[in-house]
């Protein structure tokens, strides 16, 4: 299985810190807004992203919450393997703020059209956007574009996106892998 | 990744240890669901189930239709009395007819040992046991075991002592099974003439003094009176049943120590608990009605995942 590395530590890293930068010329001080980091490895992309807001940039007051979309998908009982859930960690009403849904890579789009279910059972929020690390551009099964991008990669159905965080592999990288 | 091991809920006895884990992990899930603002998910979208309860019911069958509303599963009920079972149609032929209306999952309840084995035997469907005769009720097991390891953090190693009438009792059974399973020690005690006489055959010891009992335990589960089901004179009169097995203040405030109570309801105030027991903060018999729809929740969502299109 070969491997090619796409963003290394180092890119990831401006990345990061482009996209908190972005976040803060529409937010302000995030006093209406909620970041969702999607369960199970868009949370470890949110982590770092609050991190950055709040050490660098002096953010107080961030409301970050976890949220599992297991039971709002589409594709139950049509895989292969069994689903497995993850906890959702929501403590706060989303209603009347502005929510930033976070995820580490979009691709078809139906995880993100199942976190846009989920959402409405903590409140009616009064917008949505999306912020992806990876954006895999003509992969879409669904109208679904994100607001805030680190990366674009155009890569075909047979190759994998594969990001790597230190807190699970020691290394921060974006790797494109062939199946 | 984890699948249930069985296809169908008929009893405890199935069941393997890690399908019970995997109940409660699902279970976990469902609980913080049920605790926002939105109590739904729609992952049962396109799955139907029908309620048979040839025998009666009230919080089972609440709870079981709660917990397949907030999976968003079309629901349909039948309670025999209201049915066709009375003109003499054989379960069957019931059944059978309710699966032409393409139904997925049947929960049934009924009055014979056994109902829902031979029926997954020949009907093509789910089958999830509400309550078999005096054998099984496997979901009541799982969520009064689940509440004792929310109550104090897990099962094994624990003591637990089933008291009441055991002999017509399915949640005794289905309790025995499940504890035992999770590695708890357990214990029965009631009157003589209402405890099966090869009882201890499956592991558990007989006491017949409660206060004896209830020093040995760290959970108290108290079983209902089941007037219904004796067809002679187990005791000589409810007064003295209360008096010897009935669970009040004096006996709880006479231990060396603070145990849990449970009951699986309907509760007869004053007969095998009094009312102070029952509503004091000993007992958690409200947890257990909220963890119901909890487990039920997902033991159907783990059984409806094995249906495929």
């Amino acid at each position: 299985m070969s491997k090619k590395l796409l963003l290394n530590s180092k890119d990831i890293q401006i990345i990061l810190h482009r996209l908190a930068c972005q976040l803060i010329e529409n937010h302000n001080d995030f006093s209406e807004t909620v970041l969702i980091g999607l369960q199970p490895r868009g949370v470890f992309f949110a982590n770092r992203i609050v991190e950055i807001l709040q050490n660098e940039y002096a953010i107080k007051n961030l409301q970050l919450g976890l949220l599992d979309i297991t039971f709002y998908r589409d594709d139950f009982r049509r895989r292969s393997e069994p689903l497995a859930a993850t906890s959702t960690k929501i403590n706060f009403l989303i209603e009347d703020k502005k929510v930033v849904i976070i995820d580490d890579v979009l691709y078809s789009g139906r995880s993100v059209r199942a976190a846009l279910t989920a959402i409405q059972s903590f409140g009616r929020p009064k917008q949505i956007e999306l912020l992806v690390l990876i954006d895999r551009r003509f992969s879409r099964h669904l109208p679904i574009q994100p607001d805030y991008r680190g990366r674009q990669v155009d890569a075909i159905n047979k190759e994998k996106v594969l990001v790597t965080w230190k807190e699970t592999h020691e290394i921060d990288a974006v790797y494109l892998q062939q199946k | 990744m984890d699948q249930l091991s069985v296809e169908h809920l008929l009893g405890i006895k199935y069941l393997k240890p890690n399908d019970i884990d995997l109940i409660f992990k699902t279970a976990d899930h469902f609980k913080e669901v049920i605790n926002r603002p939105i109590k739904k998910v729609p992952s049962l979208r396109d799955i139907t189930i029908a309620n048979l309860f040839f025998e009666n019911s009230t919080r089972t069958k609440l709870s079981f239709e709660l917990a397949e509303k907030r999976l968003s599963a079309d629901v349909i009920n039948f309670s025999a009395s209201q049915s066709s079972v009375k003109k003499g149609e054989t379960l069957i032929d019931t059944v059978n007819n309710i699966l032409s209306m393409k139904v997925d999952i049947i929960v049934m309840r009924h009055a014979n040992v056994g109902a829902g084995v031979f029926l997954s035997k020949h009907v093509n469907a789910k089958i999830i046991n509400a309550g078999d005769g005096t054998h099984e009720h496997p979901t009541q097991a799982l969520l009064d075991s689940y509440s004792i390891r929310e109550k104090l953090g897990s099962v094994k190693g624990k003591k637990i002592v089933i008291v009441g009438d055991i002999l017509h009792s399915r949640v005794a059974l289905s309790n025995i099974f499940s504890l035992q399973m999770q590695g708890a020690e357990v214990k029965v005690c009631g009157p003589t003439t209402l405890i099966p006489k090869y009882i201890t055959s499956l592991g558990v010891t007989v006491e017949t003094n409660l206060k004896k009992a209830l020093n040995w335990c760290d959970v108290a589960n108290v079983l209902r009176v089941q007037h219904e089901r004796m067809d002679i004179n187990y005791f000589p009169s409810t007064r003295e049943y209360s008096q010897l097995f009935g669970i009040n203040k004096e006996i709880l405030e006479s231990l060396n120590k603070k145990i849990v109570i449970m009951h699986p309801g309907p509760i007869n105030r004053g007969v095998e608990i009094t009312s102070d027991v029952a509503d004091s903060n000993q007992s958690i018999i409200l947890h257990q009605v909220e963890n119901g729809v909890a487990v039920r929740m997902a033991v159907i969502y783990l059984l409806a995942e094995q249906i495929k299109r």
